[in-house]
């Protein structure tokens, strides 16, 4: 059976017709729409390289069914630079080196902004890797990742 | 993930139940973290799933008297972040933080995490052998890698540890189930809501088909247990693990003396470990570290350990001494 869904991705809305009802949020947006700027590291929820936004939350997106999401407002990486104009979260990584191979940055930078929006750790680097500890990085760039959010949160 | 069938039900818990009761092999989903993480390793296997996202049960209600009821789809950050929850019931608060990630809690459920299985690895792999997956297989973890397993209320069966940091808290709370079936409504404390596997591992909780969780309850805030409270968690990574041991506990001291207490412990026992023995062992005695002593070696008595988490016995007694000194000081860290 077949399922109808809309979702705002980045501000833009997007309807679906689902034929199967395994599809997650993150293989829809990598199969569906392209947006391969989501990433599926572990897709079980451990590793936290697909976070995205959805209702202004962080989730992860390997863990959400798409067609319970009908009517979601959905923001990922590709939505959150102006044009040309980064994020100050993704300037803040480049600035503050917190990346070596980038497989995990989408996912460190989705769930940061979340954070800030949470508004639970301000500038405490403890609070900030307690509220990050979601989202691992096998590179080990955790003291630049910290150092950029703490760079940019509580400003 | 094998194929099935969805569909999602309406506003009321009537509507959910009336859905699932219609549908062979259905299962409930809401926050499907739990869920859909056994259902991409073929643990668990749904032949359709009744979406219950939409069911009016998120809010949190003040009731009179002071106690709350909490909606079981209010998901475990909000629950967390309750301004009239982190004031009075703070452990609740501060063992919801502690559990997953910010991510994982924005999406779980209240109702979720009382439901969610064991993390036992051999409960996970499905070209393995164990009770609770296919009963009477065989249990590998008795005799195979055990560290993550319990130390209490353990069977032949079955050796696996609960895995939720919120329901050791809401046992040394009080908390109460409120349930919804084709039956109609009841109650059950959350305490006799989970069972010890005995010989049917394969049967966790008390839920008759169907049943949904509707909400949870909790009574009165006690004022004492909102200054003189701790919960512990000892795991292997300082945050985003499974306890090893964890407890929760809150004290009401006067004059010196403990006039009531609460102690539950988390990652030891096959559902939340609610210590009720030991905290009257403490009441009318002076909270210092020769009655907290004396209090875990009670707790831990009927302690077996196997292979890999023999340890856990001492680490258990050394984590409730801390745990209850910390209550007593007061100095529990603000959440």
């Amino acid at each position: 059976m077949n399922h109808s869904i809309s979702l705002t991705v980045n501000g833009a809305r997007r309807d679906f017709v689902l034929d199967d009802p395994r599809v997650t949020l993150l293989d829809l947006l990598r199969e569906r729409l392209h947006l391969t700027g989501t990433k599926k590291g572990c897709d079980r929820g451990q590793c936290g390289a697909c976070t995205i936004l959805v209702d202004g939350k962080r989730i992860n997106s390997c863990l959400a069914l798409a067609i319970s999401h009908d009517g979601a407002d959905i923001l990922t990486i590709e939505g959150v630079a102006r044009g040309d104009q980064l994020h100050p979260v993704q300037a803040a990584f480049i600035a503050h080196d917190g990346f070596q191979c980038g497989f995990c940055t989408p996912g460190q930078i989705m769930s940061a902004i979340g954070m800030m929006q949470e508004a639970q750790a301000g500038n405490d680097p403890e609070r900030i890797r307690e509220c990050m500890s979601g989202n691992l990085c096998r590179c080990g760039a955790y003291p630049g990742i910290v150092e950029a959010i703490k760079s940019v949160a509580g400003v | 993930m094998k194929l099935f069938t969805y569909s999602k039900a309406g506003a009321t818990a009537e509507s959910a139940i009336q859905e699932k009761a219609q549908k062979s092999g259905a299962f409930y989903i809401a926050g499907g973290t739990n869920l859909i993480d056994l259902m991409k390793d073929d643990v668990v296997v749904p032949d359709h799933l009744v979406d219950i996202t939409a069911v009016n049960c998120a809010q949190i209600e003040k009731l009179a008297g002071g106690g709350v009821k909490i909606g079981a789809l209010m998901s475990n950050s909000d629950l967390a972040n309750d301004t009239y929850i982190r004031t009075h019931y703070p452990v609740l608060s501060r063992a919801l933080l502690s559990g997953a990630s910010a991510q994982l809690r924005n999406m779980a459920t209240v109702g979720g995490n009382l439901m969610q299985r064991t993390r036992c690895s051999y409960f996970y792999d499905v070209a393995g052998d164990c009770n609770k997956r296919k009963p009477g297989s065989g249990c590998p973890a008795i005799e195979g890698y055990n560290r993550m397993h319990s130390i209490l209320g353990a069977s032949g069966k079955c050796i696996t540890a609960h895995p939720s940091d919120m329901c050791v808290a809401l046992a040394a709370l009080d908390a109460t189930v409120h349930l919804a079936g084709p039956g109609g409504a009841r109650k059950v404390k959350l305490v006799d809501f989970h069972k010890l596997p005995g010989n049917t591992p394969e049967v966790e909780t008390v839920l008759e088909p169907h049943e949904l969780i509707v909400a949870v309850e909790l009574p009165a805030p006690v004022t004492a247990y909102g200054k003189n409270w701790c919960y512990l968690k000892v795991r292997d990574r300082a945050s985003y693990a499974f306890a090893l041991v964890s407890a929760a506990a809150c004290l009401e001291i006067e004059g010196g003396k403990i006039k009531s207490a609460r102690l539950a412990l988390g990652g030891v026992a096959p559902k939340p470990w609610r210590a009720a023995d030991a905290e009257k062992l403490m009441l009318g005695k002076a909270a210092d570290e020769k009655t907290f002593k004396a209090v875990a070696d009670a707790v831990m008595k009927p302690a077996k350990g196997y292979e890999h988490n023999k340890f856990k016995i001492e680490l258990g007694k050394r984590t409730i001494v801390r745990a209850l000194k910390v209550a007593a000081a007061a100095n529990q860290k603000e959440v």
